[in-house]
């Protein structure tokens, strides 16, 4: 297929995972903004925009920390490149770019996405709105991959539509554990040892893992298990091991007879999560080793850009 | 009866009086349903135009301003008579045009023959860089669309051949798929001749003009982009035939071939059904700052590697200067009458031409050789004292670049407005399809004039579009129908009982 319509599907898949992962931040963390906590909230949505990675474009903007701000900036700011707007719209952008390549119902769901998002930033999403807008938001990530995955044709198109897919969401599970793994361990120490249950289960709920973890472990909220569950468990459909796993045969399918960098570098990583142990991965540190792999997985990104996406004669 | 149904010929109506046969078993229908009902038809149309992405991008306006082509839910309808006449005179003529283009490119017989003039060879769209080249099956205009309208009963005039990229052909295809979804029990009881092979027809053709010796021709559509006003119909048109929809940066030249870029590394391109203008092809031959084409496009096709559709060069024969001349080429290529009337046309490069035109302004139609889309025209009897008389002055300054003909009495055709249904002026766009042999499908695009009284149908003039009906058979009176009707309802009860 052409290098450049393969370009906008993978974009375009990134992109509504990147809504899906951003909306998913908002839900929980406002939900637990409605807690009674020791933490207080500017902490809370501070870290927010350390997940996404957008605090310099935020502090130029608003003067003040606040939910409000936080939420109009990651929801309808056209001047951060990671509001759930700005990834619609180049979602849609990409799509109506190839809409050839994708299947008729591909496409309308992606137009009907937008077209009812233009409806929802009209109102106003700083107060009740906010959860049933993240809510909203999910189901049409999920509706958009189950429709690829129903309606496309097992040919490089759809390859490409999940490769994007699973390369954002190493990247957004890597981020959110980091971000908060870095905040709670030493609340958690402070507090004599004791497990802050909702803090790990709202980093759980927001990966949709709460019910995974009570289903695999059957024990306390650990931050070790958190971590062994995001990272290393491949039947953990949002860890980083399971995005390995299938990000790895797409990279071969794609590749066909050559040899590609972008191969070699996932067999790699995926090696590394496979037969990996968390009792080492915490030792070393998970910051170090969500930073490295955070690097990692962005130098993967592009190779896979190099080799597939980018126009070369 | 508004004043205008009697002053022109009305599709349904005639002049009044009886509705026409065809449309007999539509009226009572018609009849029965509330306007309102109608009215919901066309919301819900616009609804699931909008989510399909059915819309098109207006120069100028803001940077992903859509809009949607408005869609009127009431059909025109043409009998299978006069289907037959139209399209064999639609074929007649594009059989000539291909001729004429070989012909001027070659040995330019019909000039030497004296029919054509000589200064056909300094029109803008003739191009040298076609000299002496042979396409396939000389083949050039493998996509036109021929403007037809109807002044009376029995007399429709074809109003302008589009030999280079015309479009619109998705609307005729969308338009008929939403008139099933929204009335699915017309088509049960109407003989409505099916359009939907369309694509499969051109794509057949495309595949027929690849060079010799490839068995298995690549084909391609190259368009502008996602900001072009057509867009949507190029995606359209290439998804329906399983074809890439490339652009420019999509394609290289290398050792006379063409090749796309893909995740595979480079492959061969047989034809290219494009949708850009000649000027924007190659910037080493047209344009230079051009970068919608591909550079050494124009050397691998003038050397055979590549077929483009429809070839470089046919924008000479569907100028409206060389307009004039069709019904002569009929004669002369293939010693035929023209089945198909032009509208009469006076060529303002002539001196009694141009004499009478400026004395009779206010009755005529003036347009630009070579505008297009309803601009750069002036339509006499719906312009004011001023404004005729500053293109009475741009007229005088380049007589030879103007046309004028006679306002016609186009007809109209019942259709959905704010006031309720009233008929609007209406014509109609065929597509013919020229490879081994030349075809079209029976249908085409029907535009409407939307404003009361209005002549211009073009979208970029907010014109809208209906769905065409070309029936199979021409008895479909009352009659029929209720005994089709009553049949049914015989079979009901047989299984009843």
């Amino acid at each position: 297929m052409l290098s450049r319509t393969a370009d906008h599907l993978y974009w375009m898949a990134r992109y509504i995972e990147r809504t899906e992962n951003v909306a998913r931040v908002l839900d929980v963390t406002y939900n637990m903004s409605l807690l009674p906590s020791d933490s207080n909230d500017e902490e809370l949505w501070d870290m927010v925009l350390e997940i996404a990675g957008i605090r310099d474009i935020y502090d130029a903007t608003y003067k003040e920390l606040n939910a409000t701000n936080v939420i109009k900036h990651l929801v309808m700011d056209s001047n951060n490149p990671s509001s759930i707007y700005s990834s619609l719209r180049s979602a849609r952008e990409n799509a109506r770019a190839v809409r050839v390549a994708m299947t008729t119902e591909t496409w309308e769901n992606m137009n009907t996405l937008w077209l009812e998002f233009g409806q929802y930033i009209k109102q106003d999403l700083t107060q009740a709105g906010l959860s049933e807008f993240c809510e909203w938001v999910k189901s049409r990530s999920h509706l958009f991959r189950g429709v690829c995955f129903g309606t496309m044709l097992r040919d490089e198109a759809f390859s490409f539509v999940r490769l994007g897919t699973f390369m954002e969401r190493a990247d957004n599970t890597a981020r959110l554990l980091d971000v908060k793994y870095e905040f709670l361990i030493p609340m958690q120490e402070a507090n004599d040892g004791a497990v802050d249950y909702y803090e790990w289960s709202a980093v759980l709920r927001s990966v949709s893992a709460f019910q995974a973890y009570q289903k695999v472990y059957r024990d306390a909220i650990e931050p070790m298990k958190v971590s062994e569950l995001l990272i290393l468990r491949e039947d953990m459909p949002r860890s980083l091991h399971a995005c390995y796993a299938e990000i790895m045969p797409i990279l071969r399918q794609v590749a066909g007879s050559r040899q590609t960098e972008a191969e070699r570098l996932a067999g790699q990583m995926h090696a590394k999560l496979h037969y990996g142990r968390i009792l080492d991965i915490v030792t070393g540190g998970v910051h170090h080793f969500l930073d490295e792999f955070i690097l990692a997985n962005r130098k993967l990104g592009e190779e896979i850009q190099r080799n597939f996406l980018s126009a070369t004669a | 009866m508004t004043q205008s149904a009697k002053q022109f010929f009305d599709e349904m109506q005639g002049y009044g009086g009886n509705v026409r046969a065809i449309y007999q078993a539509y009226n009572r229908w018609l009849s029965d349903v509330p306007t309102q009902q109608l009215a919901a038809k066309r919301a819900e149309a616009e609804v699931l135009f909008r989510r399909v992405g059915i819309t098109f991008n207006v120069y100028g306006e803001e940077d992903g301003a859509e809009r949607l082509i408005p869609f009127d839910v009431i059909p025109r309808m043409i009998s299978a008579s006069e289907w037959a006449h139209l399209s064999k005179g639609a074929v007649q003529r594009v059989r000539a045009l291909n001729m004429f283009l070989h012909d001027i490119y070659h040995e330019q017989e019909i000039i030497k023959a004296g029919i054509v003039p000589h200064t056909i060879l300094t029109n803008s769209q003739y191009r040298p860089e076609m000299v002496g080249v042979n396409v396939p099956n000389q083949v050039y205009a493998h996509v036109a669309g021929i403007d037809l309208v109807r002044t009376s009963e029995s007399q429709f005039y074809v109003l302008e051949d589009n030999l280079r990229t015309p479009s619109g052909v998705s609307y005729m295809l969308e338009d008929r798929k939403m008139m099933m979804r929204l009335f699915p029990d017309l088509f049960r009881k109407y003989p409505i001749a099916p359009v939907e092979h369309y694509p499969h027809v051109l794509l057949n053709n495309l595949r027929s003009v690849a060079q010799t010796g490839v068995t298995d021709p690549t084909v391609v559509l190259l368009s502008p982009g996602a900001y072009n006003s057509a867009y949507f119909e190029h995606a359209f048109l290439a998804q329906q035939m399983g074809i890439e929809l490339v652009e420019g940066q999509d394609l290289f030249v290398r050792n006379n071939a063409v090749y796309m870029r893909t995740t595979q590394g480079p492959q061969r391109v047989d034809v290219i059904y494009r949708r850009i203008d000649d000027d924007f092809l190659d910037p080493l031959v047209f344009k230079p700052d051009s970068l919608l084409g591909v550079p050494g496009l124009l050397s691998v096709y003038r050397n055979g590697g590549v077929t483009l559709a429809n070839a470089v060069g046919t924008g000479v024969a569907d100028d409206k200067a060389t307009y004039v001349y069709v019904p002569e080429m009929i004669k002369f290529y293939l010693g035929e009458s023209p089945i198909l009337q032009n509208v009469p046309t006076y060529q303002l490069s002539k001196e009694d031409d141009l004499a009478y035109v400026l004395d009779h302004l206010p009755e005529l139609v003036v347009k630009e050789v070579q505008g297009s889309g309803g601009y750069g025209m002036l339509v006499g009897p719906a312009a004011s004292k001023q404004e005729i008389e500053e293109f009475r002055l741009r007229i005088v300054s380049k007589p030879a670049n103007y046309i004028a003909q006679p306002t016609l009495a186009l007809s109209t055709c019942p259709t959905l407005v704010d006031q309720g249904i009233a008929p609007r002026h209406v014509d109609l766009r065929p597509f013919v399809l020229s490879g081994k042999t030349v075809s079209l499908v029976p249908g085409g695009l029907s535009r409407v004039a939307l404003k009361e009284g209005s002549l211009v149908v073009n979208s970029s003039q907010g014109g809208g579009t209906k769905d065409t009906w070309v029936l199979e058979r021409d008895e479909v009176g009352v009659e029929s129908m209720q005994s089709q009707m009553a049949a049914q309802q015989t079979t009901k009860e047989a299984v009843i009982c």
